[in-house]
């Protein structure tokens, strides 16, 4: 019944997307569908978070956006000088700071309690801030004046942008690590409180640290893991292709790169599903559903709660990372401004209470289904206005105000959806079977 | 000595008075979230875009005030809509508590599909602010501007530097007092506050005592609409309205509240003015400052600013997290962990 169900839900949102496809075009349904397959990975990796273990993660955004400085910083060509200008002074800067954070750490840890503790761990921070500033001050400056109109920072290591993905995952797990370190085992609140504090931190970080990702002037043209364009409108193989297809190069060769992303983030997304379906299935799946189900009596029976906390927290906030990683790589440039937390992070909250928490297939079709409402929701909500509005004289300023703020009804419809969706059909979609 | 007098007022100028007044602003915020937190028991994540909510109200009765001629002479018009204000705003409130939150209390429902709850309710009111008055800037305050203005101080004390002090700050601390004095009040002299404090020190017991828990209930929300319109529009006064602002007001509010203890009135009023000072005076530039101090005409090169003020939320944040690294349950005893 329940794969019957599933294949019910999958066969539908296909139809949809082929829909989009006669009906519109191809290269839009495609582009739903890459940003639908990256949406999938986030709400798995949230699924992992809120489904197995009942965490509740409100700095989706700020994990996806370190995947997204991955992308920058492993795939950018290094610019030319800049090492030379600033780069040790800046990495230096960050490693004394993590050095005067861990000797604080340590000194607080090796001391008796007292106020000469106090003391020395507030001095050492306080001189660890203004030797690492007088470090990493002059380094970024210098950085940002090597010709600031192209490229004023440090750029990346010029490595294949595939490689990029892993290490987002991998800078979101180390953000977790910290998070979870301070707030798990606290009330559920204080997690949730404090990855919206971190999320709106990175995003401050991504927007002004011009040495680092240009801030706000944005990072363009990050190389592609697929060929482009306007070299597969040259290559024989292709024309040949296309031929044989009886299609225009032009608008095949777009199609054709976006099959390519789609391909890629498919065996992604399969890769992590399997995972995520083994972890489900073994001991460690069960001892993370007895915790969620019964904190108490896991802990009576001997499994430290907090430490399994921790773990599912990173691990869900890599998956992020990781397909944060994925969402730069496919747009081809980091622009941190576009990172709003309405978006983001509660869009994918969205996606995965209509899906089903707690059941990974859930997790993948709220995904899809969530994506595509979310695009074809402009046209569907400006077309109703039009309707609305049409009986009203052309020169009406309500008129105008309607159409106007047609976009902003998308807010409130997800608002909407999630309320109605958390009290009437709280498993979702597709519900998590019970063992 | 009149370097140092200088120093003084500078520092008064640029930090004191804009950290009290904005401390207030916080407090009242912050009140706000921890009534919520100590009778509802959940972290009430609609509480900026309820105060955005509630201010937008505010802001349609003054501009039809205005439009009709009333005023209030040096004050802003705005004192005049805020009963209207916290009127729908508490209307607004105790509807979504009966559609939604009742639902689940009834079911005695986890503290966490409380939050998620009130995530959605975030979005409607974020939808319906927008939808109504847009996302941009909007300015409402009129009447005067300041009640000392920095330039006749300096005339009047002869010295090269002077303290000014707007109207909207001035009323920020007076509103705020006699808020929180009425709060108090209410909460320590009254039956219902009495009732409100001891439900919220433990519900089974309150309940067995004949508290009603739906009357609880409904006072909290009307005192949770008058403290965050008064918030809300306090803060639009002194700053400007804009909707998104209001929403990524939740970290230094939450901080505030988690601070000084959640569930605890006190905490959450010096967990506001903690937050308000640090972020000021880390993100304040002292040059001018270590200028007068220091002797002779030495000036430091760079701004001598701790932090850039980009990073403001950054403070909140790292107090925050402090806080609950070293004493979770704030500075002031709150709910225990």
């Amino acid at each position: 019944m329940a794969l019957n169900r599933n294949v019910v839900y999958f066969a539908i949102m296909a139809i949809m997307l082929i829909g989009v496809g006669v009906f519109q075009s191809w290269n839009v349904s495609l582009s739903i569908l890459n940003l639908c397959l990256i949406s999938a990975i986030m709400a798995l990796g949230v699924n992992i978070q809120w489904g197995y273990a009942g965490l509740f993660n409100v700095g989706i955004m700020g994990f996806a956006a370190l995947g997204g400085l991955a992308a920058v910083l492993v795939a950018m060509p290094p610019v030319e000088g800049a090492w030379a200008a600033g780069g040790w002074g800046a990495i230096g800067g960050i490693a004394l700071a993590i050095l005067s954070i861990a000797l604080a750490v340590v000194t607080y840890q090796r001391m008796a309690a007292g106020r000469f503790r106090a003391i020395t761990v507030t001095a050492i921070c306080i001189i660890g801030f203004f030797i690492t500033r007088a470090v990493f001050g002059p380094a970024t400056h210098a950085i940002e004046e090597i010709n600031p109109a192209l490229s004023g920072y440090l750029g990346g290591l010029g490595l294949p942008i595939v490689l990029a993905w892993p290490v987002g995952g991998l800078f979101a797990g180390i953000a977790a690590w910290v998070i979870g370190k301070i707030t798990l085992g606290l009330r559920s609140d204080y997690l949730a409180i404090a990855t919206l504090g971190i999320s709106e931190i990175i995003i401050a970080v991504l927007k002004h640290e011009d040495w680092m990702t240009r801030g706000v002037k944005n990072v363009i043209a990050i190389p592609r893991p697929v060929p482009y364009e306007v070299n597969l409108q040259t290559a024989d193989w292709f024309l040949s292709l296309c031929s044989t297809l009886g299609t225009d190069p032009v608008t095949f060769s777009s199609i054709f790169v976006k099959i390519c992303y789609a391909g890629l983030f498919i065996i992604v997304l399969l890769a992590i599903l399997w995972l995520s379906e083994t972890a489900l299935k073994s001991p460690w799946g069960r001892m993370m559903r007895a915790i969620r189900d019964n904190e108490v009596s896991a802990n009576a029976m001997g499994k430290n709660v907090t430490k399994r906390h921790l773990q599912v927290f990173v691990l869900g906030s890599v998956v992020v990372g990781i397909a944060g990683a994925m969402l730069t790589t496919l747009d081809g440039q980091l622009t941190p401004t576009a990172y709003q937390p309405l978006r983001f992070t509660f869009l994918i909250w969205i996606m995965v209470i209509v899906g089903g928490s707690g059941n990974n297939w859930g997790a993948i079709l709220g995904g899809f289904v969530i994506w595509f409402f979310w695009i074809e929701a402009e046209p569907l909500g400006l077309l109703l206005m039009n309707v609305i509005t049409s009986g009203m004289a052309e020169d009406s300023g309500l008129r105008a105000h309607l159409i106007e703020s047609a976009a902003h009804m998308r807010l409130m419809t997800r608002g909407i959806i999630l309320l109605l969706v958390l009290r009437f059909s709280p498993r979702g979609l597709l519900p998590e079977k019970s063992a | 000595m009149e370097d140092l007098i200088n120093a003084f007022l500078l520092l008064s100028n640029f930090v004191f008075v804009p950290a009290i007044a904005y401390g207030s602003q916080l407090a009242l915020g912050a009140l706000g979230v921890t009534l919520v937190y100590g009778v509802l028991r959940f972290s009430n994540f609609a509480h900026g875009d309820t105060m955005a909510f509630g201010t937008m109200v505010v802001i349609l009765f003054t501009w039809w005030f205005q439009s009709m001629g009333i005023n209030l002479g040096p004050l802003p018009t705005a004192l005049l809509a805020l009963p209207f204000g916290i009127a729908i705003t508490a209307l607004f409130l105790l509807g979504s508590d009966k559609i939604i939150y009742r639902f689940y209390r009834e079911q005695k429902a986890a503290p966490v599909i409380y939050l998620i709850a009130s995530v959605g309710i975030m979005f409607v009111l974020n939808g319906v602010v927008r939808f109504i008055i847009g996302p941009d800037d909007r300015r409402f305050a009129d009447g005067e501007r300041f009640i000392i203005k920095a330039r006749a101080m300096k005339q009047f004390l002869g010295t090269a530097e002077g303290v000014s002090i707007k109207v909207s700050q001035g009323l920020t601390v007076v509103t705020a007092v006699i808020v929180v004095a009425a709060l108090f009040w209410f909460l320590n002299k009254t039956r219902t506050g009495k009732s409100m404090r001891a439900f919220s020190d433990n519900e089974d017991l309150a309940l067995l005592s004949g508290i009603n828990p739906d009357k609880v209930v409904t006072v909290t929300w009307v005192l949770v609409a008058i403290l965050a319109t008064v918030a809300g529009t306090l803060y639009g006064l002194d700053k400007s309205f804009k909707p998104f602002t209001y929403f990524q007001l939740l970290l230094p509010i939450f901080a505030s509240a988690i601070v000084g203890g959640l569930g605890n009135p006190l905490g959450a009023i010096a967990g506001g003015f903690v937050i308000a000072f640090s972020e000021i005076m880390i993100t304040y530039p002292y040059k001018k400052f270590v200028a007068y101090v220091t002797p002779g005409d030495w000036q430091p090169e760079g701004l001598v600013q701790l932090l850039a003020t980009d990073y403001k939320f950054a403070v909140s944040f790292i107090i925050l997290l402090l806080v609950l690294l070293f004493r979770p349950t704030g500075i002031f005893a709150g709910k225990s962990v």
